[in-house]
Order: structure tokens, then sequence, then C-alpha cells
């Protein structure tokens, strides 16, 4: 079973898929959980103090704003962690805290220099790209080391 | 700053959507109660979500997907349901991450279809894929042409 970042970490399909094909989808929720079950001081709503965007240095510069080093303390580690990511390109800006355009074009150029097996792909937006997309994202996880169902 | 005591320290809360022709969050529900023993179960307009130790959810996620698997999506929540710093009824709004679901939902009949016909599907049978496009530029000579149009 590999650890396969997925982006955006919001993602229910590739969440779904990834775990349906027999690995470990790392996403933004597990994260969450992590910071919201650590007792400490109250800092809502994620809990996130001012130590993260300290521990966000290590990705990002300490010029970048603040919310760009907040929230690589939470991806950065899980880009470390990965052994493989998918990456969907056209995903909405909404896509909750993925909302930083910047902090997301540093998630993907991380992602790349880490050298691991990517796949890029674009939403499906009809049942034949679905079938392509579906066999694409099974083939990729099938090639993974630990193999996949 | 006040000291922050979790609650529901070492569970894992996960959503379950359902969008099926044969199937709706009601049904589901139902069938979720029936085997959920010990494990928090909440209704909601699009599935579940289901709270508890990992190995339970785990267990009742893995029989619920057996009653439509390419209709049933499941992924991890970070809050546990009702939280107040998440729930929309002292949020007054729809809840944050919402949107991003409300979008993918729109597009899982497509997956699903994807889901259903990969069985009959060669294994090493090669797969094109949805890429992504390039950076959207104008292109010169379509430049050209509209102020063409503008000028003529």
């Amino acid at each position: 079973m590999a650890k396969v970042f997925i982006y955006p970490t919001t993602s229910l399909i590739l969440s779904d898929l990834v775990a349906r094909f027999g690995h470990q989808p790392l996403s933004a929720a597990l994260k969450i959980r992590e910071l919201i079950q650590t007792p400490g001081l109250e800092s809502p709503p994620l809990q996130i103090t001012p130590e993260d965007p300290k521990k966000g240095l290590k990705y990002a510069a300490v010029e970048v704003p603040s919310g760009v080093r907040g929230r690589m303390s939470l991806y950065g580690p899980m880009i470390e962690e990965a052994e493989a990511a998918i990456i969907i390109h056209d995903a909405d800006f909404s896509f909750g805290c993925m909302g930083c355009a910047r902090a997301n074009e540093l998630i993907q150029f991380l992602l790349r220099k880490r050298d691991i097996p990517l796949l890029d792909l674009r939403y499906p937006r009809t049942d034949e790209e679905g079938i392509e997309f579906v066999a694409a994202i099974r083939k990729f996880l099938q090639d993974l080391p630990g193999g996949g169902t | 700053m006040k000291e922050y005591k979790p609650r529901y320290v070492n569970t894992v809360t996960k959503y379950v959507f359902v969008e099926s022709p044969d199937m709706t969050p009601a049904d589901l529900a139902i069938r979720a109660y029936e085997i959920s023993q010990g494990v928090m179960i909440k209704e909601t307009c699009f599935g579940l979500q289901i709270t508890g130790k990992s190995e339970d959810v785990d267990r009742i996620i893995h029989l619920l997907r057996e009653f439509d698997p390419a209709h049933i999506f499941v992924k991890d929540r970070g809050f546990p349901p009702g939280d107040p710093r998440r729930c929309r009824a002292n949020l007054g709004g729809a809840r944050p991450g919402y949107y991003g679901h409300e979008f993918e939902i729109s597009l899982i009949r497509h997956i699903s279809k994807g889901i259903e016909e990969l069985p009959g599907r060669a294994a090493d049978q090669p797969v094109h894929p949805p890429e992504p496009a390039g950076p959207a530029r104008l292109d010169a000579k379509k430049l050209q042409k509209i102020i063409e149009s503008q000028e003529s």
C-alpha cells in the first residue's frame, strides 16, 4: 500500500478512488483531524497556532504570506511522506482550504521536485472521459509499489 | 487564550456520499443504523457521516459499499459532525468545503460510469485520460484577425 498525495487535497473523487484501489490517500482531512484532536490552546477554527507558520518556513521563505506558510505546515510533511501523487488541474479555487493560488503552485512545484510518480489529469466531462479517467487512475495505482486492487 | 480540550479523540469521521438511481441517503442511513455498533451515524442530505474507531468505521463502510459499489463514495473528514467551528447551524451559511463537494458531485456520474465499465476492460488496454489543457494564451494570428475585424 503506497501513500498517494491527492490534489486537490479535499477531493472526494480522488480520495475515494485511491482508497478503492487499495492505497492510502493523503488528504487535508488527515492533518486537520490531527490538529483538531490534539489538546493545547484554543485557536479556532482549524487549531492552527502561531507555531504552524514557523513550521512552514521549511517550505517557503519568511517574506511569503503567513497563509501560505500555515498551509505548507499542513501539506509539506504530507508531500515529504508521499510515494506518488495524482493532480487534477482544473479544480475550482473554492475547494475549501485549497483556496490559495500561491500555496497551490508551491505544492505542485514541491511534488514535481520530489521526483515521485505523478499522474496529471483534468476532471472528466463526459461518460467516455469518466471511463478513461478511472482506468488511468487504476493503471497508475497498480504500477505503484504494493500494487493495488 | 483558553485551554482546548478536543472531543472525540482517537476517532475518525468519514463522509459517505450516495449518488444513485436505486438508493437514497435515507435508505443508506437505515442500512447503516442496522449495522452500527457503538458508532455515531449522522444522516445528511447527500449521505452519511460516520464517526467512531477507525476499524469500526472501515467495517461499516465496507459493508455499505457492497449495496451499490459504483455509486457510493467515501472520504475522510477532519472535524466530527456538528462541530460548532464547521457546522452550518452556527455559521449561517453552507459549511466550508461544501462547494467542493457540490462541484464534484455534479461530475460523479461520469466516475460511476467508469467504475461500472472497469471490470470489462483489459488490464493492459491503453488509457487516454482527459489531459490538462495548456495555458490559455491568445494566439497571435487570432489576435490579428480580431484587430482586423474591428478595423474593417
